[in-house]
């Protein structure tokens, strides 16, 4: 194999690959070892720990799945809230008006630095202090409030620069063909920048997921977190097992929508229809925006 | 104040007696110190162990590619506050680990660090491993032809190009760095979204409150992007 650090290997460093190899698989052969031997010392490898979630579907039906459901429910109530307010916000930012561009910008990038938790713990109190939500349903309000205010900026960044990714053919013809600005954005540039959005916007759907975790821990939500913990609690503390169940489900998830995402930019790559301007997926990617970058 | 409306000079002052009196009853700087802290510590440690992860993940060793591309897509997929709140409850609590501290503050500290050491790690991989694909195979192909050797391809031709364009990408992984140290609220460590909290449960002042601790954030993200984003497009080389 070669790649642009080195070339095509010969014999010697062949040689070289087994022995680097022989000595990084017993590094690992070693952590793993020892992993296992302090799970063991510590009791974390029996049966008893481990036996409910593959004998019994009272974990399963008890805690995991309505935690599951509740992560799932803030995650999409978020992120279909934060879809067309995103879209707003970024077409505005857009905008030839500088009264219009200015303040979006600076709410946009405001939300944008603040730690979407900051702004979780500002929604409990908020509807605590100022509605009368039922104190059951504020968890789930706080959540959905943080994850709309700070990933509609995200969403926001994500169409600005989906639109802006479009070749500058597209404008010139549609204003060439007399087109207003209006038709321009809603016939021309939009649909196009939605179909090169689309890796970002699911990338960006992994993290709600994820961020949904902190309502469990912080805000009392009782979304796969805080029932694994509980779930732990009334098995004895087999917070080992418990947890290595619930990341597993995490993982599970948000591969898929990784892997989805990635799927979906190399189709779009490929496709012959688009204009080739594919927002990536990936959220590491160096954003136009002035401050604070995407949510990791 | 003066020739303003009468009303609204004492509602300013009023303001500015409750900011003095919050400085004194809670410890605003200290929070935010506490934050600042944690995300020094953890950018260190991140930075080192996610290169060791991006060397892993580009070199030639088949092995060690696969162990470097598990454990990014496992650690990029478990959300940040279960990694957190693993390090308390199960490292701290049911194996016992204290990383060599005896007071609880400290050992929650230092697990908070791990924990996002271990998650941001994946990332910074990732913004390295982006930086070095921003090269065009045909660079180190000409370097290659030219005579040079291994090692001086890599440190006259590749890597001075990779790591400019790791700039941005590595900013904005420290920007979420600083952001995500609020998690380790979620296991007590004394930052600001839990004295946020505290605050909020015991003061009146829901807006102000907030106003203050967003303004915190605002004011250690916001110029850490403007410089380092600034720093990255000086750097950036043009294609």
């Amino acid at each position: 194999m070669s790649s642009v650090l080195y070339d095509a290997q010969g014999p010697r460093a062949k040689r070289r690959n087994v022995v680097l190899t022989v000595v990084f698989l017993a590094a690992v052969v070693a952590v793993v070892w020892w992993v296992i031997s302090t799970l063991k010392d510590k009791g974390q490898l029996e049966w008893v720990q481990w036996e409910m979630f593959f004998t019994s579907t009272e974990p399963w039906s008890t805690y995991i799945w309505p935690g599951l459901e509740n992560t799932l429910k803030a995650a999409a109530l978020a992120m279909v809230i934060a879809l067309p307010l995103g879209a707003v916000l970024g077409i505005a930012r857009l905008s030839d008006h500088a009264w219009v561009r200015i303040p979006v910008s600076i709410v946009v990038e405001f939300f944008r630095a603040i730690p979407v938790l900051v702004l979780m713990i500002f929604g409990l109190a908020l509807f605590a202090e100022y509605t009368n939500v039922s104190s059951d349903d504020r968890p789930l309000f706080a959540v959905v409030t943080g994850l709309v205010l700070y990933n509609a900026s995200v969403l926001a960044e994500i169409v600005r620069s989906g639109i802006l990714a479009l070749p500058k053919g597209q404008s010139e013809a549609a204003m060439a063909i007399g087109l207003r600005k209006n038709q321009l954005m809603r016939l021309v540039l939009l649909p196009q920048a939605v179909t090169a959005m689309l890796p970002a916007i699911v990338s960006q759907l992994v993290v709600v997921l994820k961020d949904t975790a902190l309502g469990g821990a912080v805000l009392t939500f009782p979304e796969l977190l805080a029932s694994a913990n509980t779930m732990s609690g009334y098995y004895g503390a087999n917070v080992i097992a418990s947890f290595t169940v619930v990341a597993v489900l995490y993982i599970a998830l948000n591969f898929a929508l990784t892997s989805f995402a990635s799927w979906l930019e190399r189709r779009l790559r490929r496709g012959k229809k688009s204009t080739g301007a594919v927002l990536p997926a990936n959220d590491n990617q160096p954003n136009a925006g002035a401050g604070a970058g995407p949510g990791i | 104040m003066r020739g303003g409306a009468p009303g609204r000079a004492s509602l300013h002052a009023e303001a500015r007696e409750i900011v003095f009196d919050f400085l004194e009853d809670y410890d605003l700087l200290g929070a935010f110190w506490t934050t600042v802290q944690l995300a020094v510590l953890s950018a260190v440690g991140s930075l080192i162990w996610g290169t060791l992860l991006a060397a892993m993940r580009v070199g030639p060793v088949p092995l060690m590619r696969g162990i470097g591309t598990a454990y990014v897509n496992i650690v990029r997929n478990i959300p940040l506050t279960v990694i957190i709140l693993f390090t308390s409850l199960g490292l701290n609590n049911t194996l016992g680990v204290t990383l060599g501290s005896n007071e609880i503050e400290t050992t929650n500290f230092r697990l908070a660090v791990l924990g996002l050491v271990l998650y941001t790690s994946a990332f910074v991989c990732e913004a390295l491993r982006s930086g070095i694909n921003t090269v065009p195979v045909g660079q180190a192909e000409a370097a290659r032809a030219i005579g040079l050797s291994f090692g001086q391809v890599l440190s006259l031709v590749v890597l001075p190009q990779a790591f400019r364009s790791s700039v941005v990408p590595l900013a904005n992984v420290l920007i979420a760095l600083i952001k995500n140290t609020t998690v380790a609220a979620a296991i007590g460590v004394a930052e600001a979204a839990l004295l946020m909290k505290e605050m909020i449960e015991n003061e009146a002042q829901l807006l102000l409150i907030s106003a203050i601790i967003a303004l915190g954030f605002v004011i250690l993200t916001l110029p850490t992007g403007l410089i380092l984003g600034w720093v990255g497009k000086k750097v950036a080389v043009k294609r």
